[in-house]
């Protein structure tokens, strides 16, 4: 049997609670910072399917519902139920002291199954996930923040054998 | 394009790599007219700066032209003539506002590396370890300049390269480094080092006001740069420095005390022998000899700034004495953006005219000449200015 893993992460973004929060609302936005999520479509106000992306062998696919709603304050989801991957996650927003934006939390709770896929969701967000979901809310912040997310892809250089 | 590339301890090579490109929609790209080679390149050429990887480009201290924008560029157009600061910033986060720029939180993509090391992650420099963000740097022909909505800075015309160049992190370094100083009238300011940074932090606390600077080095055209811009001066070598500045400042120390050496400095003695070994092993990575010197010479309740570059771990501090004397620390690799404007109206009133500090004009192909004249402080060198697209 493969372990839960739970993650927590909190950063603190220089803009208003309210905009933060409605930009996570539009779970479509996910992926434009979080690296291992390739797609969310989004079915309903409740509803919504997530794609990940990333592994060799494919995708990981679940539906996932929104199990707690409370606007500028805190969203929470999980995965329904017979999902591939048992997940759970919500992301609380708080005012900063000091008038210096918000404080963003994000939870999250992984089952992963045995056996195969499991072991490709270990993969995923094993490692170390922590670092993940730090990387990713630092993208997030970034994204509000800066408008761009800073990246050095691409970056030349004058290694020898190098593809770039 | 052109660039010099980082292939190793003691090894700059001048390659032949791809042009860069836009990636984001904040980017320009600048063509570099003029670039410098740093005290702080030092530090990577000499292999004291974890994260480097071979083929790196080099370089932060660079100028040039405007040749391509980004969508979300709006405050400059091709062909703006262009200095550029050392800290990549972003203009929108806490620090960002309050022009804390080399703290930037949004500007190094490798946060997680310097995370690990340092708790919180500085800012993105140019060519400068992937720790602090894996950007190529500017001793090349082209560079690609993220946010360039908030660091390129635009020169007015009839200005040289060379009155400007330094604009990118010396003059301000050496400026901060003496505000940093706290100085009061009648204040006595002791600074540790004569290289580039140092002559620009000598001249920079006599426009703030300060009495006297003392200046140590042991490098003979290095000290007389440093009398030319009214520094009283001392040869590490030939006198005991701690006594020296007691007995010029009455007994007292001086008011302030600054570190513009750095993690490499060269030590006096035993201590000096075995801060060399230990950093040989890595068993410390810094050689702090001029810190702890500056600390048991600063008088009681004085300032200790500190621009000189520390990457990692100390051993010895005299903590004691900085506690027991109640010193104020302050330090930090500068916040270049603040102090643009107000640097380049000293140039413009004639205050001050920054290209005193050069003494060698090469073409960027004798990059890997320049590094080993510079290291070794060969040829009277002091500060070299690179130029690209010249012949070799
Ligand atoms: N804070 C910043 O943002 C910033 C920016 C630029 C440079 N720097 C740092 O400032 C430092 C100086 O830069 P530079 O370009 O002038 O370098 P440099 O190497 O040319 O100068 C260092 C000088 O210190 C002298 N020195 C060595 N040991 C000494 C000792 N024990 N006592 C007195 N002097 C000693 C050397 O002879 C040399 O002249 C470096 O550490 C560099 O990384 C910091
Ligand atoms: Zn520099
Ligand atoms: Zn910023």
């Amino acid at each position: 049997m493969n372990q839960s893993i739970k993650v927590e992460k909190t950063v603190t973004i220089d803009k208003p609670t309210a905009e933060l929060y409605r930009f996570w609302r539009h779970f479509e936005n996910l992926p434009r910072f979080t690296r291992h999520l390739k797609d969310v479509r989004v079915s309903n106000d409740k509803r919504s399917h997530w794609i990940t992306s990333g592994l060799l062998d494919g995708t990981i696919e679940w539906d996932a519902e929104i199990i707690d709603d409370r606007p500028n304050e805190l969203i929470a989801w999980k995965s329904v139920a017979n999902a591939d991957v048992d997940n759970a996650g919500s992301v609380q927003f708080k005012p900063a002291p000091g008038d210096r934006g918000t404080e963003v939390k994000v939870v999250t709770v992984y089952n992963p199954p045995a056996g195969v896929i499991g072991d490709a969701i270990s993969k995923l967000f094993g490692e170390n996930p922590k670092q993940q979901i730090g990387d990713d809310l630092a993208r997030f912040k970034m994204l509000m923040e800066a408008g761009e997310i800073a990246t050095n892809d691409g970056q030349l250089s004058g290694r020898r054998n190098s593809k770039d | 394009m052109r660039a010099v590339c980082w292939q190793g301890t003691n090894n700059v090579q001048v390659e032949t790599v791809p042009d860069p490109k836009i990636i984001n929609p904040r980017d320009a790209i600048v063509k570099i007219t003029s670039t410098a080679i740093c005290g702080s390149d030092l530090h990577l050429y000499d292999g004291f700066v974890p994260t480097m990887e071979q083929g790196d480009i080099l370089g932060h201290e660079f100028m040039g032209e405007v040749v391509e924008l980004g969508s979300a560029v709006h405050n400059l157009k091709v062909g703006d003539r262009v200095v550029v600061p050392f800290p990549i910033a972003c203009g929108g986060c806490f620090f960002c506002k309050q022009k804390l720029t080399s703290l930037c939180d949004n500007s190094n993509p490798n946060a997680f590396m310097a995370e690990a090391i340092m708790g919180h992650s500085p800012a993105g420099l140019f060519g400068y370890s992937h720790m602090l963000g894996g950007y190529a740097g500017g001793q090349a022909e082209y560079v690609r300049v993220p946010f360039a909505d908030v660091g390129p800075f635009k020169i007015p015309d009839g200005l040289a390269d060379e009155q400007v160049l330094f604009l990118t992190d010396i003059f301000p370094t050496g400026y901060m480094a003496a505000e940093n100083c706290d100085i009061q009238s009648g204040h006595i300011v002791a600074i540790w080092g004569c290289g580039p940074v140092a002559q620009f932090a000598i001249r920079s606390a006599y426009m703030l006001g300060a009495e006297r600077v003392i200046a140590i080095d042991r490098v003979p055209e290095r000290l007389q740069m440093a009398e030319q811009g009214g520094a009283e001066v001392l040869n590490f070598e030939k006198v005991d420095v701690g006594e020296a500045l007691k007995e010029m400042t009455g007994g007292r120390g001086p008011d302030a005390v600054m570190d513009a050496v750095g993690m490499e400095a060269h030590g006096m003695g035993v201590e000096g022998l075995i801060d060399k070994a230990k950093q040989a092993v890595r068993l410390e990575t810094d050689r702090p000899h001029v810190l702890r010197q500056a600390i048991l010479a600063c008088r009681k309740g004085g300032t200790v700034s500190i621009p000189g570059v520390y990457g990692g771990f100390v051993d010895s501090m005299p903590m004691g004495a900085a506690m027991n004397k109640g010193l104020t620390f302050k330090m930090g690799q500068t916040h270049v953006h603040r102090y643009l404007q107000t640097l380049l109206d000293r140039v413009q009133n004639g205050e001050i005219d920054p290209s005193f500090v050069i003494t060698h004009r090469l073409p960027l192909e004798q990059a890997p000449h320049g590094y080993e004249i510079f290291k070794h402080k060969k040829d009277n060198c002091i500060k070299i200015v690179l130029k690209p697209g010249q012949a070799a």
